[in-house]
């Protein structure tokens, strides 16, 4: 563990403990920080594929927010659907609605996002420009799409019963859905790490995100690897606006592109292609968000975009700038 | 069976508005060091990089062990048993040296799974590799690399081994240790196509060789005699071995 840089992993607790003396009471900061994190976890599950993406293939879809609307849309239908089980008061009742509305989101934005990589990315290969443009064209049609099939109001997305609710740490009040939102996050993170750690797979991704010419030269089909992992990025990003939806308790067909703007964020302070980066910055960006929410709310707005600044300040390659 | 391994008939290769090889023809003789020499811009590394796919042939033919392979995609070629090191080494700095040759074993899934003896051969050739085998690659010296990269290319057997500059900024001791291996190698059997700058590694190895200019092969025959004609050399690289 001697070649970890361990100073951007500081930086989480950092952050946590700069804004402690600001907030005071000891009670709201835990509360914060642990939305914070929640949200942050949120915004890792959704960036984890699409920095791998980047990475790989040199491809910058500003489409991927489309997956992030479409997973929230799909788990209204199921979740709409499974009545019974949303409105019960324990959670694992809840979790029986919960976790199929998760699965199918994963199955239904992975699908698209095949069907994205071939007709929309795949002819644009090379072309930062033309990527730019058509995936943002791409998000526009699918946006236009789930108005087409749900209808351009906004649609509530309620949380289950049992996960309504706070717990209470002292007087600090945590809610349910945000220690689960944190275990998801958690869970997501830990698949991927193994994955990209000890598996031949994951050790591809890693080489390829490297270089690709390279890992073509020692035989392996690295176009077949990206469309892999292009599909895991768009289900993942499907599993993040289920949580997100249920974050915020609605979904609008342009939650997508909202959450776009936090997305690459995220990725540009991580370092383009690294998971742990854009872990760093989607737990970093969270805690911003609710400690410029509560202390100076007017700054909110900006408050990431100086966080990035400040980031890039230091490094400007992202807290973990990969081998080129 | 055909003595050649590899043969290259008038191939062009063009890069974006550039022409840089203009009908290359070269043999690559089965079992032998094939030594490609020329000055700097003269197209060798493009030749090279022809070969694998990695830049397309506008022109011509490229055949291996009796198969055409000129439009064939990188993995498909290194999948006939090609190996390549590139001018850059193409290592994964991020990766430990242990997972750079994980990966170029392509059935292994662990490294338990790459032929043990092979790799104590390799040690034995490369001592440095054993040495730092769980340290980031990127960690390595100059000539550590190049060790790693030659490693990594030779982890599983291979037919041809294309390496780009394998002496190329390293220190006259390491140079020494790179011929020695590659001496060995060539004792093995492996056919080996070797871009050099360095006459004197030229010399020691190669059994026969090429010289290009200006995108084409100018001379091609035995490295003895090439290192025993002055005037030869004069001519075709501007100075004496």
């Amino acid at each position: 563990m001697k070649d970890v840089d361990w100073k951007p992993l500081a930086l989480v607790p950092l952050l946590a403990l700069l804004v402690f003396p600001f907030i005071g009471s000891g009670s709201t900061w835990l509360t914060l920080t642990v939305a914070g994190l929640a949200m942050g976890m949120i915004i890792f599950v959704i960036a984890s594929g699409l920095t791998l993406v980047f990475g790989l293939m040199d491809v910058l879809n500003f489409g991927h927010g489309v997956f992030i609307a479409l997973g929230a849309f799909v788990a209204t239908s199921v979740l709409g659907s499974m009545g019974d089980y949303t409105s019960s008061q324990s959670l694992w009742q809840n979790m029986l609605a919960v976790v199929p509305a998760m699965v199918i989101a994963m199955l239904v934005t992975g699908a698209v996002g095949l069907a994205f990589e071939r007709f929309i990315v795949r002819p644009v290969y090379g072309n930062h420009l033309k990527q730019i443009l058509i995936t943002m064209g791409g998000m526009i049609i699918g946006e236009e799409l789930i108005k087409v099939i749900w209808g351009p109001l906004q649609i509530p997305l309620p949380l289950p019963e049992g996960m309504r609710g706070s717990l209470w740490l002292g007087d600090a009040s945590i809610e349910k859905y945000r220690v689960i939102a944190f275990i998801v996050g958690s869970a997501v993170f830990g698949v991927l790490l193994w994955v990209l750690t000890r598996t031949k797979i994951g050790l591809l991704i890693r080489a390829g995100v490297q270089d690709r010419e390279m890992v073509e030269s020692l035989g392996y089909r690295i176009r077949l690897l990206f469309i892999g992992v292009f599909v895991v990025g768009s289900a993942l990003a499907g599993l993040g606006g289920v949580m997100w939806g249920l974050y915020q308790q609605n979904v609008v067909p342009q939650m997508g592109a909202q959450v776009n703007v936090l997305i690459f964020i995220v990725l540009i302070i991580g370092g383009l292609g690294s998971t742990t980066g854009a872990l760093i910055g989607a737990l970093l960006v969270g805690l911003m968000a609710n400690y410029t929410g509560f202390l100076v709310p007017k700054a909110a707005l900006f408050s990431n975009i100086a966080l990035m600044m400040a980031i890039l300040l230091w490094r400007p390659q992202g807290v973990y700038a990969l081998s080129k | 069976m055909n003595e050649n391994l590899l043969t290259l008939k008038g191939v062009h290769t063009h890069i974006g508005a550039y022409h840089i090889l203009h009908g290359v023809d070269l043999a690559v003789p089965r079992g032998q060091l094939t030594m490609l020499l020329g000055r700097n811009g003269a197209g060798k590394t493009t030749t090279l990089r022809t070969i694998m796919g990695l830049w397309r042939a506008s022109q011509g033919s490229i055949e291996f062990n009796g198969w055409e392979i000129t439009d064939m995609p990188t993995p498909q070629i290194a999948s006939m048993n090609v190996a390549y090191v590139p001018e850059n080494m193409g290592i994964f700095a991020d990766l430990t040296v242990k997972e750079n040759m994980l990966l170029a074993a392509r059935w292994a899934r662990t490294i338990k799974q790459v032929d043990e003896e092979r790799l104590k051969w390799i040690f034995s050739l490369f001592p440095a590799v054993e040495k730092f085998w769980n340290h980031p690659a990127g960690k390595l010296s100059g000539g550590q690399k190049q060790m790693l990269a030659v490693s990594r290319a030779i982890v599983e057997p291979r037919e041809l081994l294309i390496v780009d500059e394998p002496s190329k900024g390293l220190a006259p001791a390491i140079i020494n240790n790179m011929i020695d291996a590659f001496a060995q190698l060539k004792a093995s059997g492996v056919t080996i196509l070797l871009v050099e700058q360095n006459i004197n590694f030229a010399k020691r190895l190669g059994d026969t060789v090429a010289v290009m200019d200006n995108g084409v092969v100018v001379h091609a025959g035995s490295m003895k005699e090439l290192a025993e004609d002055e005037a030869l050399q004069q001519s075709l690289l501007g100075l004496a071995i």
